[in-house]
């Protein structure tokens, strides 16, 4: 089970920075939401993987997973999610401010308008 | 219990709150809400400061869970100081933003209120996680108030903001998942006890975590490479706003001096100085830089910008000593440069304003309306920055010079901070030249009336920055000792969680 938790993380990591290099808006913000639920698994993985024991804790129970990193990835997603909305709505307005959805911004029509 | 170091979060959070929900109330009462609720962080910082001006740190426990387990504020020297220091800058900002600025968009008051509640936040906690979740609230403000005003440029500009940011979230979540993986712990105090008893294998983890952890904090103090976006950033943002961006850079710094001075100091075996051979270079490297693209700069705003970053690498000059004498350089250049950078923005902005035609070009153009006013502020200023005698600039490059001394790259160190020097010295004599004296002969157009507020504001800045020197005992005193307890992390850790040695026990017990 590390392993394929190891190679989803590996993976996820890998496409989010590959469409984080890209020149449109849209796939940076694919791409960084891939790198939050990359991190998300590692916040999890960090406490360690427990397999078939209760979900928190229970009397009786030698082995449960730490709760912790539970709680700070429910905060990361939270904060992530949010961060995400914001970035729509300015790649949104860039787009109609600029005509032009680059991250640079500079191509197209800003550039042809001559600069502001 | 006193509530005292809770107060400066709280306070912004619900003055913040409140002025979002009163959003039909008369915009010029919410501007006095705002104004009251910034001017009241100003008695806090100062009683917090004189609590712990004789070494003490005062150590909140949120909900009176016990650390390690429940989350700490902890007010030290160093943190006492920044509070005082953001909430100078921000009344400063808070009354030029009064001259109109804060209409620009709709909710500027709230947002400068989150603004100060992440600020606050990032220099009192005691936990790696939260100064994450802080950094974000700050961060979150942070694009909102460089938005304010909209326009392309901006837009343009918070969209890089915003993608660095967020990838730098990334990292720091990432870093924070390493050093738990390895310690099982977040908290500061915690953290700076165990990582030294961590075996090689563990080390090498928890080391990686710590590069991670500085290039994070890099990211935020526009250190380079990674600094690149900050000249733009600031350039577009409005001057309120921007003055008050200046504490912003200081918070990635403060979060380097703290994190590496108090976990990976002297004691931390393994890690000991692990972000030291990185952060001296790079910051020699961001000075030069910084100096470079202020003389290459083609407006008065850009040019500012990159000031800010010429500072920040002097003042992370100082950090990557990582002495005492460093730390002291440090906390005295923290104030010099914030007030002078906040500063800077709105005289120059004030500047550009009264040059209807050219703007913030640095073109011949019409005479300048009201140069000797104007003039004699951008005069100040730019002696503050520079760090020319006898402003609080020249007071606070001799401690940085003085604290590289004892370091093995003190000729490189030395050349590099007055060789930029001189550079800033010519970039800021072209500027002001430019503006002042070049004139075409033209008439300069109808002048609009300065607007008090905004010329008020800069004074003060400009006074706290006199002040410095004028106190200089006082304030280098103070420096030192913040350095010196900087340089004992044992008296953090110790404040924190109890003397004693710590319990590796309790933190594999969940293993």
């Amino acid at each position: 089970m590390e392993a394929l938790l190891a190679i989803m993380i590996g993976v996820l990591t890998a496409t989010g920075v590959y469409l984080t290099l890209r020149a449109r808006t849209f796939a940076v913000l694919l791409g960084l939401t891939l790198l939050s639920y990359a991190v998300n698994l590692f916040l999890v993985a960090s406490g360690r993987l427990v397999v078939a024991s209760a979900p928190l804790t229970d009397q009786g129970l030698d082995t449960y997973p730490d709760p912790l990193p539970q709680a700070l990835v429910l905060t990361a997603i939270v904060i992530g999610f949010g961060m995400t909305a914001l970035l729509v709505v300015l790649a949104l307005r860039a787009l109609r401010e600029t005509g032009d959805d680059h991250v640079d911004g500079e191509r197209g029509t800003a550039r042809r308008r001559g600069r502001k | 219990m006193s509530h005292l170091p809770i107060l400066p979060i709280l306070l912004p959070l619900l003055a913040g709150s409140l002025l979002l929900l009163a959003t039909g109330m008369a915009e010029s009462l919410r501007r006095s809400i705002g104004l009251a609720a910034t001017l009241a962080l100003l008695p806090i910082a100062v009683a917090l400061l004189l609590r712990v001006a004789d070494g003490t740190h005062l150590v909140y426990a949120l909900g009176d869970w016990p650390p390690p387990f429940g989350i700490v504020l902890v007010v030290d020297r160093l943190a006492a100081f920044m509070l005082l220091l953001t909430a100078v800058v921000a009344l400063a900002s808070h009354v030029y933003a009064g001259g109109g600025e804060d209409m620009a968009g709709p909710q500027f008051q709230p947002l400068f209120q989150f603004q100060l509640m992440g600020i606050n936040g990032a220099f009192l906690t005691g936990d790696l996680f939260n100064l994450f979740v802080f950094f974000e609230v700050l961060l979150i403000a942070f694009y909102a108030l460089l938005l304010h005003g909209l326009g392309p440029r901006r837009v343009g500009a918070a969209i890089h903001v915003v993608v660095l940011n967020l990838i730098g979230s990334t990292l720091f979540l990432f870093a924070v998942g390493t050093l738990y993986g390895v310690t099982g712990t977040l908290n500061l105090a915690d953290l700076a006890r165990v990582l030294p008893t961590l075996g090689p294998d563990e080390a090498a983890l928890a080391r990686s975590g710590a590069l991670l952890l500085l290039g994070v904090f890099a990211l935020k103090a526009a250190l380079l490479p990674l600094g690149f976006w900050l000249p733009r950033a600031y350039g577009a943002a409005l001057a309120a706003p921007a003055a008050l961006f200046a504490v912003l850079t200081k918070v990635g710094v403060y979060a380097i001096l703290r994190v590496f001075a108090l976990c990976f100091g002297p004691d931390a075996g393994p890690l000991a100085g692990v972000a030291q051979p990185w952060l001296l270079p790079a910051a020699l490297a961001t000075l030069a830089f910084g100096a470079i693209g202020a003389l290459g700069a083609r407006g008065l705003r850009e040019a500012a910008g990159w000031l800010v970053v010429y500072s920040v690498g002097a003042l992370l000059v100082a950090v990557g000593v990582f002495s005492e004498a460093g730390y002291a350089a440090a906390v005295y250049y923290t104030a010099h440069s914030t007030l002078a950078g906040a500063a800077l923005f709105l005289v120059v902005d004030l500047v550009v304003r009264h040059r209807a035609a050219a703007g913030d070009r640095l073109d011949v153009a019409g005479a300048m309306p009201r140069a000797a006013l104007l003039g004699t502020l951008f005069f100040l200023v730019a002696v503050a920055i520079a760090g020319l005698p006898p402003l609080s600039g020249f007071a606070g490059k001799i401690m940085v010079l003085n604290a590289v001394r004892a370091t093995g790259s003190a000729a490189v160190a030395w050349s590099v901070l007055l060789a930029s020097t001189l550079l800033v010295v010519v970039a800021l004599s072209r500027a002001g030249s430019a503006i002042f004296w070049r004139t075409d002969g033209s008439d300069g157009g109808s002048a609009p009336r300065l607007p008090r507020r905004g010329v008020a504001a800069a004074g003060a800045l400009l006074v706290a920055v006199v002040g410095l020197v004028a106190w200089g005992g006082a304030v280098t005193a103070f420096a030192h000792a913040t350095g010196r307890q900087l340089a004992q992390p044992s008296a953090y850790t110790d404040a924190v969680l109890g003397p004693g040695a710590p319990d590796r026990a309790m933190h594999r017990s969940l293993r």
